[in-house]
């Protein structure tokens, strides 16, 4: 079951993921993206994460990804553009992602001592215990100041937002218009 | 049975999680529009929260996955300014080619 | 119970006047400035006279140091504090440097009152009073060149008071150029009381030559004269006396304050408080006599050519400021401090009378273009009289005394003192000569300007005046033996006995008869018969263009000093130098900046994408060095696990 769910999702996960790169519209690549984030939650889930396989739903597929198609509507992207681009991200770049894989993949699979996963494990291999009740008691024990620190960050980055994309001045205010027609 | 009763090595996993990411990298190197662009800066997060929650169950420690979660904080926080500086941007250059958008003065 | 008394106060006081005036001067009201200008050197100058009048009642005791409790310079054997030296020859001095100066500040507010600038010239006025003060009271040598170099620096700023004027800032240039070469010459001779003594307290370095009474001659020789080509150089002697006439572009006060009175005179101040070096080296006492002579004599006949009404005045004062040096070198020190004091009163006097005619001429200086001012301004002419026959030595004005005395110690010093004597009565003959070619170019015969209407000064500029000419008249009446004798403690007596008992009389009659001459000559030629110069000048005629061009001194150092320095500077250093090999190597290296960076900038393109890829190229990399040894091991074959911390957490 583990491993068919694995199989099912890591694909979707794959899937969303390249199609992402190969889709030209930005709202196609959007929905692509939500594609991988649900799938991930899932394979959150899979792991024993429920509380994670939750936010990232709410937060990544609901909020992040609402705004990144609200932006894309709001601005009217349309299509790519066929620019120019830059010969140093064809000749640097694809032969270090080559590089920076096979490393990574040299590193995990000469790794000893991972372990397998298996339904229903999690952060404790306590049956009658709950991954989310161990979650909390940290969160809200021993990071409990961090934790509000992130209230205060997300507020910062509201107003932050506010600020930049506040229109100043009428210039701007016509060329906000004109974008939003 | 057995096949359904199969555990997964934790390795593969990691190798999604890898593989993700490579994506997410090559994603920031061929798009062109800045939206998409940042999109596979999202994917890369992604990917990256998914080796924090495999380590978490590997170690059965519960600080990988708080880690995840403050992650997710600091990636809407960013996607809420990144975006608001997108539309600044865009408000300026009235384009979302990245390869236009290639002085830092307007 | 022992009385402080407080004489850091006399040089700070000023420094506060000219902190106040530089910084808020140009947004205060002019009568404040005066008044934050007058009072610094007013309170000094009653400082002074408390410290004298506490210590001439025996209330203090002279030597009297005041040191700041933390010192100054403190490094391995050296050491050096901001201590203040109080004795006779100090406290003469300031009540000469205070109190004139303070006459001087009182003559400016006249003087300059329409001037731009205004606060300006009453800092740096105090800004020299706070050097001179400082300079006077030093303890020690170094404090001493502090205050020589800031006297320097005061006088290099009114000198370019107008500086608009490019003769102005070239005068300033001058004089500090020149001072340059002094104070290197003073600086050696810092250098060598350093190393040889091992410290540079005036009160040590005499003890140190009391307990090795036979040390005389040799490293003191070149001590000395090192000393001489500093004092040289500030009291304008040849060869460095060159400054000076330039030095009459600042403003009047400046001239007579700075130029004649005080700063000038602090070579003679600096040999007589080092006579205890000077004593032990005749060699170098006899060349500072020479130098004195010799530039009393240069400058006088120089004097008589000049047509410059301040010009004469700055010949004059390098003349008498020869007389001092004469002095020093027949170590008739106190004689040089009693002329000293007596110049002062009566230099200052010619150049503020001198500059109340100027200013009654509207700012003409050609004595060519006055005469006839006798009637126009009263107050002017009599007290510029009166400091005419000063200088000229006529009895019983200050002059004489003190004149008087230098000859007399020049002519029973021995050896050779009977043709210093005689170059000093010449010189007291020609002084006389061009004061009165002065007197009566100015104030008798017609007004040889039309456009001109001359007026009296105001009366800030009156009062000085007629202080200064009781003073000169005055000064001397105190006597050369009481004043040696004040000043005994600090520079010794050197009682000049003579076998010939009336000898002093006869030769005070010499001295008297060549004024008399003088005057008797310049009554001829400039007022009886004024056309007999010009007949003079045609049938000599090189011997006038020579003075008249004061003997080409300055064309000569242009040609052979000058000239060659510079084209040494313009050509090698300019061009082998600066060019070829400093600029070669900044050409060098700021072609290799600019050539990575015309490569580096390729990266820079501005192009996100690029970036990316470099940023991921790097990380690569940095995955790669970290786990290289484990990478390799894999790719070899060996076996060799893969050094990951899993290990240890593996379940």
């Amino acid at each position: 079951m583990h491993l068919i769910l694995f199989f099912l999702f890591a694909g979707f996960c794959l899937a969303g993921a390249i199609n992402l790169l190969l889709q030209t519209h930005p709202i196609n690549s959007a929905l692509s993206l939500i594609v991988v984030m649900t799938s991930l939650a899932v394979l959150y889930l899979l792991l024993g994460a429920e509380f994670l396989a939750i936010a990232q739903i709410i937060v990544y597929a609901g909020a992040v990804m609402v705004l990144f198609t609200f932006v894309v509507m709001l601005l009217n992207a349309g299509r790519e553009e066929r620019t120019l681009g830059s010969r140093a991200a064809a000749r640097v770049g694809f032969p270090a992602v080559v590089v920076l894989l096979a490393v990574l993949a040299t590193i995990i699979l000469r790794a000893q001592g991972l372990v397998s996963a298996h339904l229903g494990a999690g952060l404790t291999n306590d049956p009658n215990g709950s991954n989310l009740v161990v979650l909390s008691q940290v969160l809200f024990h021993e990071l409990l100041l961090p934790f509000e620190l992130t209230s205060v960050l997300i507020l910062i980055a509201i107003l932050g937002a506010v600020a930049i994309a506040r229109a100043d001045g009428s210039k701007v205010d016509g060329a906000e218009r004109s974008a939003e027609k | 049975m057995s096949f359904l009763h199969h555990d997964v090595p934790l390795t593969w996993y990691l190798l999604l999680s890898a593989a993700l990411f490579s994506l997410g990298v090559v994603g920031f190197l061929i798009k062109r529009n800045i939206i998409t662009v940042f999109m596979s800066i999202e994917l890369m997060l992604n990917a990256v929260n998914l080796s924090f929650v495999v380590f978490a169950y590997q170690w059965h420690e519960v600080k990988g996955q708080i880690f995840v979660f403050f992650v997710m904080m600091v990636a809407a926080a960013e996607a809420a300014v990144g975006l608001a500086i997108i539309i600044a941007v865009f408000r300026v250059r009235a384009t979302l080619a990245v390869d236009r958008i290639n002085l830092m003065k307007l | 119970m022992i009385l402080s008394l407080h004489i850091w106060l006399i040089p700070l006081l000023p420094l506060a006047g000219f902190l106040l005036n530089g910084i808020l001067g140009s947004r205060l009201p002019r009568w404040l400035v005066s008044t934050i200008g007058l009072l610094a050197p007013f309170l000094s100058f009653v400082l002074v006279l408390n410290a004298y009048a506490l210590t001439s009642y025996s209330a203090v005791a002279l030597p009297y140091v005041e040191t700041f409790p933390h010192p100054w310079i403190a490094i391995g054997g050296l050491r050096a504090d901001f201590s203040f030296f109080l004795d006779p020859l100090s406290l003469v001095m300031l009540l000469v440097v205070t109190g004139v100066g303070f006459l001087i500040h009182i003559y400016s507010v006249g003087y300059m009152a329409h001037e731009e600038g205004y606060a300006r010239y009453f800092s740096f006025l105090n800004l020299f009073l706070f050097f001179m003060t400082v300079l006077v009271l030093a303890g020690n040598v170094l404090l001493l060149f502090v205050g020589w170099e800031g006297v320097g620096l005061a006088s290099y700023l009114l000198i370019g008071f107008w500086f608009q004027k490019p003769s102005a800032a070239a005068a300033g240039k001058k004089a500090f150029i020149v001072n340059r070469i002094g104070d290197f010459g003073f600086l050696i001779g810092i250098f060598l009381i350093l190393a040889n003594f091992g410290t540079l307290n005036f009160a040590q370095i005499a003890q140190v030559l009391t307990l090795k009474a036979a040390w005389h001659g040799g490293v003191l020789t070149a001590i000395c004269l090192c000393l001489l080509v500093g004092a040289a150089g500030k009291s304008a002697q040849l060869p460095l006396y060159v400054w000076l006439p330039d030095a009459m572009e600042g403003p009047t006060p400046v001239s007579a304050l700075i130029h004649a009175a005080t700063m000038v005179t602090a070579g003679v101040y600096m040999i007589a408080r080092t006579h205890f070096l000077f004593d032990r080296a005749p060699i170098a006492l006899a060349i500072v006599a020479i130098v004195g002579a010799a530039t009393a004599i240069f400058a006088a006949t120089i004097a008589l050519a000049q047509t410059d009404i301040k010009r004469v005045l700055a010949y004059s004062t390098i003349s008498q400021l020869g007389y001092m040096f004469l002095a020093c070198g027949v170590a008739a020190y106190s004689a040089a401090i009693f002329h000293l004091v007596t110049h002062a009163f009566f230099k200052a006097l010619l150049f503020l009378a001198a500059g109340s005619v100027i200013h009654a001429m509207g700012g003409e200086q050609d004595m060519r273009k006055m005469g006839g001012l006798r009637k126009k301004i009263p107050v002017t002419f009599w007290t510029m009289t009166i400091a005419v026959f000063t200088i000229a030595g006529f009895p019983p004005l200050a002059a004489f005394f003190s004149k008087d005395a230098i000859l007399y110690a020049a002519f029973v010093s021995g050896s050779g003192g009977v043709f210093l004597w005689l170059v000093g009565l010449l010189t007291a003959l020609l002084t006389s000569l061009y004061m009165f070619r002065l007197w009566y170019m100015t104030f008798f015969g017609e007004l040889r300007t039309a456009d001109a209407h001359p007026h009296e000064s105001p009366r800030s500029m009156r009062a000085p005046l007629i202080i200064l000419a009781l003073l000169s008249i005055c000064g001397g009446w105190i006597g050369i033996e009481s004043f040696s004798a004040y000043l005994a403690p600090s520079v010794g007596l050197h009682p000049a006995v003579s076998s010939f008992p009336h000898l002093e009389l006869i030769l005070t009659a010499f001295a008297v008869l060549a004024a008399l001459e003088g005057w008797l000559i310049a009554d001829k030629y400039y007022r009886r018969k004024t056309e007999r110069p010009a007949q003079l000048a045609a049938a000599l005629p090189a011997g006038y263009t020579l003075l008249a061009n004061k003997y080409y001194v300055d064309e000569i150092y242009d040609a052979v000093l000058v000239k060659p320095l510079f084209n040494f500077s313009r050509y090698f250093l300019g061009w082998v130098v600066d060019t070829g090999i400093l600029g070669g190597i900044a050409w060098l290296l700021a072609g290799s900046a600019n050539l990575s960076g015309a490569i580096l900038q390729r990266w820079q393109s501005g192009n996100l994408r690029s970036y990316a890829a470099w940023l991921t190229a790097a990380a690569a990399v940095i995955l790669l060095f970290v786990f290289h040894a484990s990478i390799g091991s894999y790719l070899g074959a060996r076996g060799i696990d893969v050094q990951l911390n899993l290990h240890w957490m593996g379940h």
